[in-house]
């Protein structure tokens, strides 16, 4: 007993002196719109991160557990909602967001905005009919273009693998302030450190383990420019992507939330119900 | 305990499969008109809460299995298909993945309660014994299911894990590359782990109808360690223990789900979501919280004592540490069940409880990890310059590095003033207390719980006095409860 009281007295007391020499700089809260129970995304920045994703980051990054139709299902940032003409067999008055009265979904396939984007990309594909490689527009049920042709290219050019994004936000510890840190947080060496083995490919980053990054620092301002006017400073372009990918990190989780609450208030009634059952039961037994 | 079967037969097809098979009969004696003793209390709800955790495990497990790829190129993928393009695939692999630890989580508020109120005792070792086995085989299963999303901890997890069979005299090598089929972690272990990871729980299954079996034969114990005496004691088990369990299920439920749809990253590793890499380790590798506890035991021997390597002994402890379990009906001295009555035992119970949380604390840490250092790193060099008189330098800091800069400045001054010189140099690192050392501590705690301090205490502790009947000891407390008010 005496030895028990002993360590939790050490406990207690001792100061916390793990300074591991290569430990990340702690990356700063940033007040995402999408944390918490309540949380949900805004649809314009996760537009404009899904188009600094497809201007900078999918030239070395890919994204394979995407695919177009993600981009304009319930929640994604290209949903739509129309109505539906059954005399033409079309949607008809097509507009980005939630439905509202008159109006629903368009499904993801149909969606005009999907569409356009897949259409956009090129598909290398081998023509079963006759063994030849063929090329074709991109289609919904697509999968997110991969910038290579072969996953051993990936490290061929750069060295190392550039990590896949699809769930980056969810494999990372804090992950949306991480990835905003990161982007935004490349600074010169503190003096005296260089790049392991001197390195010249590696960029300091003091949010990066290690600090030494293969990835240069990619968001000068105006790297992309915003349809909607919407300033593109290395913050902001920074917010906007990390925005996309965390939604495409989870695309359900705004359905997961709300389903969460039905299921608490469910479980809240059911539990009264029962314990009101439970004292009615018991009402005459001594316990 | 169970006394002449009560059930009643009313239509004419309940008598005739009564005369066939009477299974309704064996339902009815168990579960509705089964005597339970009346002053239970809600720590004796985990019971049907486990039942609960195996079959949502199961049923989920099955629906997840239909959309789960046990390939090495897949299985990561397709997961992540299933969480985004299966309708309520995230929901059903959320309960499945929250659920694990959810089991666990109950699993050791039930050990721990049959600890305190000392369940193990006569006449009910074979239950406790049964439950152990349950409880060593949810480890299992646990661990095998951990590798099958196929990210880096589980990869790394079952190469570390596998690895310590090695340790093993003379089998070890060869057990593990049969774990493993082949000499690394590849395509074959994770085909063998998935099909071991679907049999499991129905082994678990089978232990449990065991289990609830032994239960049936002995009766409940209770909070007060009397065994049943009338029927004055005992309340039956439908509707009394049925509406209790129902209602103590839905709080846990409601804990349940809060991590399923608020948090359902929050009890695992990030590193998880990156796909399995064999060339690249992770800087921690930890195994699930619910097992962190017998990996800091593995962990906290690092030393050889003779013929037994540090990793034997590690893994000897960590087998120990269950195995103590089954010996403890004969290892607990004590004449009297309930530690409500063990006023001495109780304390030691309590110390027990918190070792074995900060044990699981230790098991995430890296084992270098400086808990406490009393001192701090102190540099002592004598400095001959080539003319001049000698001069002593000395510098303190908490980390070496600390010193060496506060050192280097003194030096660079000797240097400046008195021109180039030799060094004479000595560092003194200080005590360190880390980790490691504190979970040896812990360790010997967990193992003198068991060895040394039930089979003495139980024969020296004079304990409190013990009510004769259920029915006094309610009497008792109500007469306390209502001086109290």
């Amino acid at each position: 007993m005496v030895r028990g009281l002993l360590i939790a007295a050490v406990l207690a007391f001792a100061p916390v002196t793990a300074a591991y020499a290569a430990e990340a700089k702690h990356a700063p809260k940033v007040d995402w719109s999408f944390e918490g129970p309540f949380g949900t995304f805004e649809q314009a920045s996760v537009q404009r991160g899904f188009q600094v994703y497809k201007e900078v980051c999918a030239a070395c990054h890919t994204m394979n557990n995407l695919t177009y139709r993600h981009l304009g299902e319930p929640g994604g940032p290209f949903a739509a909602a129309g109505k539906w003409d059954a005399a033409s067999g079309t949607w008809k008055e097509v507009s980005l967001g939630a439905p509202h009265h008159g109006t629903r979904y368009v499904p993801a396939p149909d969606n005009p905005f999907v569409r356009a984007i897949a259409e956009g990309y090129e598909i290398t594909e081998i023509d079963p009919t006759n063994g030849q490689e063929i090329t074709r527009k991109g289609r919904p049920a697509d999968r997110f273009v991969s910038p290579y042709t072969n996953p051993y290219q990936a490290k061929a050019i750069h060295g190392v693998a550039p990590p896949d994004l699809s769930v980056i936000i969810k494999a990372r510890y804090d992950g949306a302030n991480y990835l905003h840190a990161l982007l935004t947080g490349y600074s010169d060496p503190p003096e005296g450190e260089t790049a392991p083995g001197g390195a010249t490919n590696l960029s300091y980053n003091p949010y990066f383990l290690g600090g030494w990054i293969s990835m240069p620092p990619q968001l000068v301002p105006d790297r992309v420019s915003y349809a909607d006017g919407t300033a593109a400073t290395p913050d902001q372009m920074a917010r906007d992507v990390t925005a996309f990918l965390a939604w495409a990190s989870e695309p359900k989780q705004i359905t997961r939330k709300k389903t969460g609450f039905a299921t608490i208030i469910y479980l809240l009634i059911l539990g009264g119900l029962l314990y009101a059952a439970y004292r009615q039961v018991w009402r005459d037994v001594k316990h | 305990m169970s006394g002449p079967s009560t059930y009643d037969p009313k239509t004419g097809i309940e008598r005739w499969l009564d005369q066939r098979l009477p299974i309704v009969r064996m339902m009815h004696d168990s579960f509705v008109d089964y005597p339970t003793p009346r002053n239970l209390n809600y720590f004796w709800t985990f019971g049907a809460i486990l039942m609960l955790c195996l079959v949502t495990q199961i049923v989920t497990g099955i629906v997840l299995a239909m959309h789960y790829t046990p390939s090495i190129a897949e299985a990561f993928n397709s997961i992540q298909r299933l969480k985004r393009d299966v309708p309520f695939g995230w929901l059903i692999q959320n309960i499945h993945a929250t659920g694990a630890s959810m089991f666990f989580l109950a699993v050791y508020i039930h050990m721990f309660r049959g600890l305190y109120y000392g369940s193990y005792k006569a006449p009910r070792e074979v239950l406790w014994i049964l439950g152990v086995v349950i409880y060593l085989l949810m480890m299992a299963t646990a661990f095998l299911g951990y590798v099958l999303p196929w990210g880096q901890m589980s990869f790394w997890g079952a190469t570390v894990i596998t690895n310590f069979f090695s340790a093993i005299p003379v089998v070890g090598e060869p057990v593990k590359e049969w774990l493993m089929g082949g000499f690394a972690i590849d395509n074959p272990t994770l085909n063998r782990f998935f099909s071991l990871h679907y049999l499991m729980p129905f082994v678990i299954f089978g232990v449990v109808i065991l289990h609830v079996w032994a239960l049936h034969v002995s009766g409940q114990n209770n909070p007060d360690g009397i065994e049943v005496k009338d029927k004055a004691d005992t309340v039956a088990f439908t509707p009394y223990a049925t509406i209790k369990d129902l209602f103590a299920a839905v709080l846990f439920m409601l804990m349940f789900a809060t991590f399923v749809f608020f948090l359902p990253d929050a009890l695992g590793h990030p590193d998880n979501y990156i796909p399995a890499d064999p060339l690249k380790t992770p800087p921690h590798i930890v195994p699930e919280w619910y097992l962190l506890p017998f990996y800091a035991i593995l962990r906290a021997i690092d030393f050889a004592v003779g013929p037994i390597s540090a990793k034997l002994g590690g893994l000897i402890l960590m087998v120990g540490a269950i195995a103590v379990l089954v010996v403890l009906p004969w290892l607990d001295t004590s004449k009297v069940r309930s530690m409500r009555y063990r006023p001495v035992a109780r304390w030691f119970f309590l110390i027990f409880v918190v070792v074995c949380l900060v044990l699981g604390w230790c098991g995430a840490q890296s084992p270098d990890k400086i808990v406490a250092q009393p001192g701090e790193f102190r540099i002592d060099a004598t400095y001959r310059p080539a003319s001049g008189a000698e001069q002593t330098l000395a510098a303190t800091g908490h980390t070496l590095e600390e010193a060496e800069k506060a050192f280097d400045k003194q030096r660079l001054a000797a240097v400046d003033g008195a021109g180039p010189g030799t060094l004479d140099k000595t560092v003194l690192t200080p005590f360190q207390f880390k980790v490691t050392q504190l979970s040896q501590i812990l360790t010997l705690y967990y193992f003198a719980f068991f060895l040394l301090i039930l089979p003495i205490l139980g024969l020296r502790e004079t304990p409190n006095r013990v009510p004769e009947t259920i029915a006094k000891a309610i009497g008792a407390k109500r007469a306390a409860a209502n001086k109290g008010a």
